[in-house]
């Protein structure tokens, strides 16, 4: 069968989060954090597995996470973690038919039910929950 | 005076007279012939009610009738003018050039469409996964095998789907859609809200095959409530809306 060109946006249309907004923006974050997240687990299943080479391996390998560049990193695994899990439950609410409205007879100038002023609140509430954690944690980890 | 910044040959006798002039970018390109899409750029004088179609036009009639673009009813109710207007898919009947706020209006053809020519994009894989969805209400009663004239419905139960009927099938959704924008198997918002019109229809009996059409790995699944189709629609479908209802049959919550 000939394939066709069908003009796709492609990944650089995917993450573009720049024309729809805050919800585009979310959609690209969740992807971000969940990657980000999952990238996290296999090096930290790597990192506990380190238990094996002893009490030396051990502290060798957790020496890593007690510098700066360490610090940033368990930040921003801390700020991923938070709004993942945030913006999943109101993406969870969603997508089992709670928060988005109920069906109308549309009327211009046409809202969407679904995009509505809660789903937005929740959007920046999951950011704003993100950014603290990470400044509580980041207050924890160079506050020693 | 329209008058043409690059390329085209013709020259226009027409004379219009508003003060104010939008610079027009048209992305051309037929796959057949140009190795790669190129800017043409047009200056087209304007008032407060012209639409982006009517400069299109006023370019095509005056200046280049070489621009490929198709159109119909020019009231947002063929769904045959959709374009990528300023970076959105928009219909260009439906959108004004004083909302645009900005002096270069710059058009291209709806993305995740095959290209024909110009503006004009195929559409042979909505309408293809719009007939999967089976768009018509399946049902063993009609007025010929019962003694019913009519099957009646509540005002409310119209409500949980006449929104859904609205859709003109421009494909602005498909095109804003971030999962389309790299699956090509995904069955695509446009379908998935036509699904949810009928197995919401009250009259239907079909609801069962539909969601077994949608329950599959390119399917409704892959839909991550972005939101974006919700977004360009022209009609007030939200497209949004009607799947995240339609994931609740599929996950127990509606019945």
């Amino acid at each position: 069968m000939e394939k066709v060109d069908e003009n796709k946006e492609g990944i650089k249309g995917m993450v573009n989060p720049r024309r729809y907004g805050i919800e585009r923006v979310a959609y690209l974050l969740m992807r971000l954090s969940g990657l980000g997240l999952l990238a996290y687990f296999v090096a930290h299943i790597y990192e506990t597995s380190n238990i094996l080479r002893g009490r030396v391996g051990w502290e060798e390998v957790i020496s890593i996470t007690q510098t700066t560049e360490g610090h940033v990193i368990l930040a921003i695994v801390i700020g991923m973690c938070v709004f993942h899990t945030a913006n999943g439950i109101r993406v969870m609410l969603g997508e089992s038919g709670i928060g988005v409205g109920k069906p109308i007879r549309p009327d211009y100038p046409y809202p969407s039910p679904s995009q509505n002023a809660r789903h937005k609140i929740a959007i920046y509430s999951s950011i704003i929950l993100a950014a603290l954690a990470m400044m509580y944690g980041l207050a924890v980890m160079f506050g020693e | 005076m329209a008058t043409i910044l690059s390329t085209p040959k013709e020259k226009t006798t027409s004379v219009i007279s508003p003060s104010k002039k939008v610079t027009l970018r048209v992305a051309k390109y037929n796959p057949k012939t140009d190795p790669k899409k190129k800017w043409v750029n047009y200056q087209i004088p304007y008032e407060k009610w012209t639409t982006v179609l009517d400069v299109l036009l006023e370019a095509k009639n005056h200046l280049d009738h070489s621009i490929g673009i198709r159109y119909s009813c020019r009231q947002a109710s063929c769904g045959s003018c959709g374009m990528i207007i300023n970076g959105k898919p928009r219909l260009a009947c439906f959108t004004k050039i004083t909302e645009l706020d900005t002096t270069m209006v710059t058009v291209e053809p709806m993305k995740n469409f095959p290209i024909i020519r110009d503006l004009v994009v195929g559409f042979d894989r909505l309408f293809k996964t719009h007939k999967r969805i089976k768009p018509y209400i399946i049902s063993e009663d009609s007025e010929i095998t019962t003694k019913t004239t009519e099957l009646l419905q509540t005002p409310k139960e119209v409500n949980n789907y006449i929104q859904f009927a609205n859709c003109i099938k421009c494909g602005l959704c498909n095109s804003a859609c971030p999962t389309m924008a790299t699956d090509s198997l995904f069955i695509g918002p446009q379908a998935l809200a036509q699904a949810y019109r009928y197995v919401a229809d009250t009259r239907d009996k079909g609801k069962d095959d539909r969601l077994k059409i949608i329950d599959e790995s390119h399917g409704i699944w892959r839909c991550h409530f972005a939101g974006s189709c919700s977004q360009v629609c022209p009609k007030g479908v939200d497209p949004a809306m009607g799947i995240q209802l339609l994931r609740g049959y599929l996950l127990g919550f509606r019945s």
